[in-house]
């Protein structure tokens, strides 16, 4: 038998091409390239906003043009051209579905060939899916489920159009539209995301689910969700991404706002899987994310995420523990491969007293890869006998890449507990050998090392989130034995 | 631009007159001042310097060359020396040699002053080979280096196991108004050669003294360098204290910072390991009140493979006080097999101090072992009651967890009188009676 060498290995994984990386041909009604006032107005027009969406959004763009683009994270990248974009594109036949039968064939095989179809999630887990191609909805199921206990879960243009009085109400309070330069571009241009509502002392009886794709070429992603939960609610919020490969850099600067009133839990996971570029460095999606929930008294708010995609990631999903006993938690795996690079981390904002965070980061790094951790604990005067508990453990595959932590803590109260671990280390050959001695093959030993190294965020995920995000973890790496 | 950066640049004619015009340091310094007058003094808006703001320090109208200093005797000055030993002594008063309070050697070994190294030409190869060489070019560190002209001189050829430790401690008097000072320090440790050095500043004034220092540390092959800095000036002074080590194979360097006193003290310290199987060790301990501000800025560069590192940062900050760290481990690619490991832990015992803490690793080799932790908390309410329980008062009972809390530091320090000294001063500084001669 011929041995399986590491060299194979990396040759595989350097020639393994994107396999979600295809293109969908939906006639596509999309705005003139650029930006500037007339292109915002335009897209509110489209989106049949009422006066004060599009007075929101202008006031968001003279606010970003005073803004700079930020220079501090620990990546480097060719700043993509915000004038060289359309910053709207949506599926031009767009009748509203009742079943899906009525769906485009097309793009029912999208996501066939995702291996996510809507039929089974519809019949085995019970999931809702509200479709996002680029952009716009286009199906939305199990609404009746929904409808009947009271909870809102639609796209954010129909959310504008029938509760503008919660969507005025708590757009923009996590995240101002000043917040950062691509927060203010999203809130000026956004195109669609979505909107979920749970009222008072309901149980979200299924996980929410929303899948975005890139899907038009030149195409900026501006998505924004806003999930809010109510007194004494729970919701359990899936994001998952994939996109088709592309030589050109896209851009994605989406902003997700969570808000859990008093007693409220909100548990919201994401899977990324955008583009990272081929294995030369070329392409790739730039990821910038901003996403922030905030904590009222006893509330909960917990992010799981599998980043394994993009050229370029910089995401810090946040948690402002405002009220007293709140709770954040923060789990991460960072997975980067060939030049992928991210920055990624979290922010922990401890206001309220006895307010508790927990952050778990695991980053994997592999080929030419850089993986950085960047998070803030801040623990506020008031803060009294808060707690946090931080660990971020770091894993380089081959000589080439770099792990680095880039971990803030500020503590102003005394009775205060903070801790914070990390640690880098590689695949130990004792380890792998291991494996090998008991027949298990290096490519499997290196999957099982992995998955054990990021188990304690896996086990966060939601079943049918786990089982893709293991898939992912194994796409992304295999082969790369260092 | 500040008054001070103004008076600075101005003054620097005047300073640089009355030096040797032709020598090899002039064209430093004035590359120096150059930089300096681009750079400026650091602000918070620099990642570096975002917890620490320099503003209040920069503020005084400081002196830059003190006039004669007064006479100091021994007695006066006794009480800021380890004194309980044999030592050589490199004392200076007001940024003037003391060579009555000093004693210094030229046998088999340069324990001296800066300004006799720099105008002695027996001296210049050591200085063109050495000086400036590993400093930081940044703001603070080029004002030092253009004003550079007195401090310790230290070169321990091969070979040489020097007897006693040397204590290095400038002092000012303060008959003058507030004054800057910018000692220069150069030490050069040959091939298996070994030292111990003690480094204080110590301010007899109630004057604001401002101290810019930098120090430059050569560890040549297989030498073992100790070094201690004992920080517990009064009120009024800051220190801004940028020492540079550079290692070279198998050397063994370790660094205690004691920081206790003064208003603000700035240390930026960084290690660059320039060979194989280096050994770097830095420990602090911190224990600061009132209004005070420490910051330790540290950094390790792993150059070369099969290298250690370890930081040990312990700090106690009571009432309004701030205390920083922000320690960084760069592992460069050929650095493989590393190990680096870091550590600060922080107590607060009250509601109005502050702890910033940013310990930072940046990993590009692949066979590391790096790991860095880092907490902030009170003491165990289960140990005090245990020792409540036994009839010891609370005063005394806190006093001894926090000892306890910080001996981890302690236990490596070499000189037995160095330990007492700082077991004294912490037992002070605690407000406690009792011996910590545990």
């Amino acid at each position: 038998m011929s041995k399986y060498t590491e060299d194979d290995l990396k040759k595989e994984l350097e020639t393994k091409e994107y396999e979600y990386g295809f293109y969908t041909d939906i006639e596509s009604d999309t705005l003139p390239v650029g930006l500037n006032e007339e292109i915002i107005v335009a897209i509110s027009k489209k989106k049949e906003e009422p006066e004060w969406m599009t007075d929101w959004r202008l006031d968001a763009f003279k606010k970003w043009k005073e803004m700079k683009e930020p220079e501090w994270a620990n990546v480097k990248y060719e700043k993509p051209d915000l004038q060289k974009i359309s910053y709207y594109s949506a599926p031009s036949n767009k009748p509203k579905y009742n079943s899906l039968d009525e769906v485009d064939p097309e793009l029912l095989e999208t996501f066939k060939k995702l291996g996510i179809s809507v039929d089974e999630q519809k019949k085995l887990a019970g999931v809702a899916v509200d479709v996002v191609i680029d952009s716009v909805s286009v199906a939305t199921s199990f609404k009746d489920t929904l409808n009947e206990k009271g909870i809102i879960f639609c796209s954010m243009n129909e959310a504008i159009k029938k509760h503008p009085d919660l969507v005025k109400k708590y757009i923009g309070t996590v995240i101002p539209k000043t917040d950062n330069y691509y927060a203010a571009l999203n809130s000026a241009v956004f195109s669609d995301g979505s909107f979920c509502y749970i009222p008072k002392g309901v149980k979200c009886p299924m996980e929410l689910s929303t899948y975005f794709r890139i899907n038009e070429a030149g195409t900026g992603q501006f998505e924004r969700t806003l999930v809010v939960a109510d007194k004494g609610s729970y919701v359990s919020y899936l994001e998952g991404c994939s996109a088709p490969s592309r030589d050109e850099n896209q851009l994605h600067a989406a902003v997700v706002e969570l808000i859990a009133l008093d007693d409220a839990e909100i548990k919201y996971s994401t899977v990324q899987n955008w583009f990272p570029g081929d294995s030369e460095g070329n392409g790739g999606v730039f990821n910038f994310v901003t996403k922030r929930g905030l904590c009222e008294n006893n509330a909960k708010i917990s992010w799981t995420q599998v980043e394994t995609g993009s050229a370029v990631t910089w995401k810090y999903p946040s948690c402002v523990l405002k009220g007293k006993n709140s709770i954040g938690e923060f789990y991460s795996i960072a997975v980067t491969n060939n030049f992928q690079q991210a920055d990624t981390g979290t922010k922990m904002i401890h206001i309220g007293e006895n307010t508790k965070s927990t952050i778990i980061s695991k980053g994997i790094s592999a080929g030419k890869s850089q993986n950085s951790y960047r998070g803030l604990v801040k623990i506020n005067p008031r803060a009294k006998n808060s707690r946090n508990f931080s660990q971020c453990d770091s894993l380089l595959i081959g000589n080439e890449c770099g792990a680095h932590t880039f971990p803030y803590i500020e503590t102003k109260n005394k009775s205060a507990k903070i801790e914070h671990e990390a640690t880098t280390s590689k695949i130990g050959e004792d380890q792998i050998f291991y494996c090998n001695q008991r027949g298990i093959d290096t490519e499997k030993a290196i999957a099982l090392i992995v998955n054990g190294f990021s188990k304690e965020v896996l086990n966060k995920l939601p079943m049918e989130f786990a089982v893709e995000a293991q898939k992912l973890l194994e796409i992304s790496l295999e082969g790369s034995v260092g | 631009m500040s008054q001070l950066k103004e008076k600075l640049l101005s003054s620097f004619i005047a300073f640089e007159e009355q030096k040797n015009i032709d020598s090899y340091v002039h064209g430093i310094r004035t590359k120096a001042i150059k930089k300096f007058e681009k750079e400026g003094f650091p602000t918070k808006k620099m990642e570096a310097w975002k917890y620490t703001s320099l503003k209040k320090t920069l503020n005084y109208d400081y002196k830059l060359f003190p006039n004669a200093s007064e006479a100091l005797e021994f007695k006066d000055i006794k009480e800021f020396l380890i004194d309980d030993i044999e030592s050589y002594k490199i004392i200076f008063v007001d940024g003037k040699y003391c060579s009555h309070l000093s004693e210094t050697t030229h046998d088999g070994m340069d324990i001296c002053i800066l300004s006799s190294a720099l105008s002695q030409s027996k001296y210049d190869l050591v200085i063109e080979n050495y000086f400036d060489k590993i400093s930081k070019k940044d703001g603070i560190t080029s004002l030092n280096t253009a004003f550079s002209s007195e401090g310790s001189y230290i070169h321990i050829p091969k070979n040489v196991q020097v007897d006693k430790p040397i204590q290095i401690v400038y002092f000012s008097t303060g008959k003058n108004e507030s004054v800057l000072y910018q000692p220069r320090n150069l030490i050069v440790v040959d091939e298996n050669s070994h030292v111990e050095i003690i480094e204080r500043h110590q301010s007899l004034s109630n004057n604001s003294v401002l101290v810019n220092s930098v120090s430059e540390i050569y560890c040549n092959q297989r030498s073992i360098v100790q070094h201690y800095k004992i920080q517990d000036d009064n009120r009024n002074a800051s220190l801004i204290d940028n020492t540079f080590i550079s290692q070279q194979r198998n050397s063994d360097y370790t660094l205690h910072t004691f920081s206790f006193g003064g208003e603000l003290t700035r240390n930026n310290l960084s290690i660059f390991q320039n060979g194989e199987r280096i050994e770097s060790t830095i420990k602090g301990i911190t224990i600061i009140g009132e209004n005070q501000h420490v910051d330790h800025n540290t950094l390790i560069h792993h150059k070369k493979p099969n290298c250690n590192s370890y930081q040990d940062y312990k700090g106690i900050f009571g009432e309004n006080s701030v205390g920083v760290f922000n320690g960084q481990v760069l592992v460069e690619k050929e650095a493989q097999k590393t190990n680096a490991f870091q550590a600060n832990n922080n107590i607060l015992i009250s509601d109005k101090a502050t702890i910033n803490t940013k310990p930072q690793l940046e990993i590009f080799a692949d066979d590391v072992k790096c790991s860095h932790g880092c907490t902030v908390g009170q003491l165990d309410k289960n140990a005090l009651f245990y020792l409540r329980s036994r009839g010891i008062p609370e005063k005394e009972a806190t006093a001894l967890l926090m000892f306890g809390f910080a001996n981890k530091v302690l236990s490596s320090v070499s000189i037995p009188e160095v330990k007492t000294r700082i077991n004294n001063i912490i037992a002070k500084k605690l407000g406690v009676k009792i011996g910590f001669d545990i």
